[in-house]
């Protein structure tokens, strides 16, 4: 049985160890009496520990702090985005639109797509702007209610609006005036994001969905419904179904709107829900229909004939991700430069050809037309009036609200 | 001795500073020492990756405070209690899909390593491969690949409902309707799937090591086959055992993955919870002290089993 054992020392070279550690009086003692100093120090330290650490308050400064502003010494600008969320050439490698931009403007830009949830996101940040740091990013981009988070907590920078012009004159009416930031002082919107609803006419098999309720009802449509995860577009959507206004709702309305969902949800009418994952859901026919982005919707349109989207007569969120320039970023003017560079209607245009969700810039029309005339009269793109009057935004909540909102939502969720 | 037994075998220490006390001989105290200065990287490893957030989240747990007005140690104890009697319901379906899925991966994966240890002859190599094979992808494809096999209109569960399976299993409870996505079910066939090379692989390393002879002598003392295996195989692979149903049900406990892509709401898991209150509610006491309650339970479960099985030494 001399076998070798790779991961085991020889009984010779085990005893040898033993004898070390405990054989001999000094080992013994020193063992026994580190033992003994390291319990104490172990519980006497370790209370100290625990009542030494907790979390300062994060800055409540309206306005976060600047850092000095390297933009003229340093040609460069650091832009962290979500993924596929920006142009890219037909080899896939390059980002035409930044690349103008670094040609007119000598800013060489530091693209990453380092953003794949805002919560993963914001836990992520989170200790870099509480304790004041550079994250090392000079524009974020960040979904509508992280933003007014963020800004509520004094950790993005106020944008100069000299530095943007066009941003200033082309901003959609639409957007112009959110409750969180009036007046754009802090943020402007990279994209609008339309709340939808999906379907998979296959999986529908002639089964009408006209409305939220539909979806939640149909018992011809159990457990093969799906719903978003993010609160504010599931719940949104319900408010306008129950014929709610999501800009002003009062804390009842909501508890209504999370009663009808987990009515359905104990009947086992909704399936999951959902991140970005639904779409595959939705092209395998899990999903019947769901609630749905329109922006993915518009490309799943594009690779199966089977799935559609409708827009319920009682209307439909939209949601923006903006453009935030984070505390202490060292270079705020070239990221002024860069957001207002998207501002310009052909740069606008050729970002709204590629990645299909609702464009805020005004007068890209004539431009996207040249590049594309179909997505040039897509409603989801460019919106029209009716669409632009049937659109909603969910009011912003205050910091109780937000934890007792999203505590309630996570309930109905399971977890 | 098993944080001994785990540090590299690097013949010299760096060389310990001159004891303070002139008086002793330099050589014997530098070989008492030896250990000790062998011990110290692993030491200063867990110190700062381990009880260092240890501490840091025991501090969390009894804190009290918002985001805006920062946190503070209160010793609010009662969020163990609060958390512990809000969630029982996700622990206990976090030990049991754990534990069901250990079950199964030990059921599938001793006789896979059986055959590996002792009848794959030149084929072992490969076999071996092919099982750690889907470690070379990430956790998320393996486990939504699982959303394509288990689809609805797919062919297994089509196949299931043609044989009546799934009446049988909905009557169960395990799954619902005509489906197995987003059921219990799928879940736990998801961890079994993810974790079962963790039970294969320490399985195998203790069945290879049995001494073939020890079976020729067995059926020399007219052992029937299955009394060999239950006298002599079973009890020499324990170890492998015990440590491959450790490595499968710590992690398939803690993990949100499956739960998440392949369960629907009444299946989540404690690793849900704890994701939610920490990144989407921001409520850090809780989080921190669901983390404690499950490190607790898991602590509490193992050191009972490995008491029970007896093999402290073996391990």
């Amino acid at each position: 049985m001399e076998q070798y054992e790779p991961d085991r020392l020889s009984p010779a070279q085990l005893a040898a160890v033993r004898r070390s550690l405990t054989g001999g009086r000094a080992a013994l003692t020193r063992r026994s009496l580190l033992r003994a100093s390291a319990g104490g120090a172990l519980a006497l330290g370790g209370i100290g520990a625990l009542g030494a650490c907790g979390i300062p308050p994060a800055g409540r400064s309206q306005g976060g702090e600047s850092a000095e502003d390297h933009s003229a010494k340093e040609r460069t600008v650091a832009f962290s985005n979500w993924t596929e969320y920006m142009d890219v050439d037909d080899g896939g490698k390059r980002h035409p639109t930044l690349e103008e931009f670094t040609r007119r403007t000598g800013i060489e830009v530091e693209y990453t797509e380092d953003i794949n949830d805002n919560n993963e996101f914001f836990g992520k940040v989170k200790p870099q702007l509480a304790a004041g740091q550079d994250t090392g990013r000079d524009i974020i981009v960040l979904t509508d209610w992280l933003a007014a988070r963020l800004i509520r907590l004094g950790w993005v920078q106020k944008l100069d609006p000299a530095n943007l012009p066009h941003a200033y004159t082309n901003l959609s009416a639409q957007f112009r005036n959110p409750d969180w930031d009036p007046g754009r002082a802090y943020s402007y919107p990279w994209t609008g994001i339309s709340t939808v609803i999906a379907y998979n006419k296959k999986a529908l098999d002639g089964v009408e969905v006209r409305t939220v309720s539909d979806l939640l009802d149909n018992p011809k449509l159990k457990g093969r419904v799906g719903v978003l995860s993010e609160m504010r577009d599931t719940v949104g959507m319900v408010l306008l179904d129950q014929g709610k206004d999501p800009e002003r709702f009062t804390d009842d309305d909501y508890d209504a709107a999370v009663a009808r969902l987990q009515k359905a949800v104990d009947r086992g009418q909704i399936r999951r829900f959902t991140g970005n994952d639904y779409t595959s859901d939705l092209t395998s026919g899990d999903f019947a229909a769901c609630i749905a982005w329109a922006g993915d919707v518009v490309q799943l349109k594009a690779d199966s004939p089977d799935i559609d989207f409708l827009i319920p007569d009682s209307g439909y969120i939209t949601s923006t991700d903006v453009l935030l320039v984070p505390s202490k970023a060292r270079h705020k003017t070239n990221a002024e430069r860069l957001i207002d560079y998207y501002y310009e209607p052909k740069p606008a245009a050729e970002l709204a050809a590629y990645i299909n969700y609702v464009c805020p810039v005004d007068g890209v029309k004539a431009e996207l037309e040249k590049i594309d005339a179909d997505a040039a009269n897509n409603p989801l793109i460019l919106p029209d009036r009716d669409m632009a009057a049937k659109s909603h935004a969910f009011r912003s909540l205050s910091s109780e609200e937000e934890t007792a909102y999203e505590a309630k939502f996570a309930k109905l969720t399971g977890a | 001795m098993t944080a001994l037994t785990g540090a590299p075998p690097s013949p010299t220490p760096a060389t310990p500073p001159t004891p303070a006390a002139p008086g002793k001989k330099p050589p014997r105290a530098r070989g008492r020492l030896t250990p000790y200065w062998l011990l110290l990287p692993g030491i200063l490893w867990l110190l700062v990756f381990f009880l260092m957030p240890m501490v840091y989240q025991a501090s969390t747990s009894v804190q009290t405070g918002s985001l805006e007005e920062g946190y503070e140690v209160t010793w609010h104890f009662a969020t163990y209690w609060d958390a512990l009697s809000e969630y029982w319901p996700q622990f206990s379906r976090s030990v049991l899909y754990a534990g069901s899925a250990t079950a199964l991966c030990l059921l599938l994966g001793y006789p896979l390593a059986y055959l590996i240890a002792f009848r794959a002859g030149r084929w072992r190599g490969l076999i071996l491969i092919l099982v750690i094979a889907p470690f070379f992808t990430s956790f998320l494809i393996r486990t939504l690949a699982w959303k394509t096999i288990l689809a609805d209109g797919g062919p297994v569960v089509g196949a299931l409902n043609t044989l009546h399976v799934l009446d049988v299993t909905s009557w169960l409870g395990i799954t619902a309707g005509e489906r197995v996505l987003a059921t219990p079910l799928a879940v736990v066939c998801g961890l079994t799937y993810n974790f079962l090379p963790f039970m294969i692989l320490p399985l195998y390393t203790s069945l290879e090591r049995i001494d073939g002879r020890l079976h020729e002598a067995a059926g020399d003392l007219y052992a029937s086959p299955f009394t060999t295996f239950r006298k002599v195989t079973l009890p020499l692979s324990m170890p492998g055992v015990v440590s491959g149903t450790l490595l499968t049900f710590i992690p398939a406990s803690g993990d949100y993955v499956n739960a998440d892509l392949l369960g629907s709401t009444d299946t989540r898991m404690i690793g849900n919870v704890i994701q939610t209150q920490f990144l989407r509610i921001l409520d850090y006491p809780t989080a921190a002290a669901l983390s404690f309650l499950l490190m607790a339970a898991i602590l509490v479960m193992v050191s009972l089993y490995i008491r029970r099985s007896g093999t402290e030494d073996l391990v």
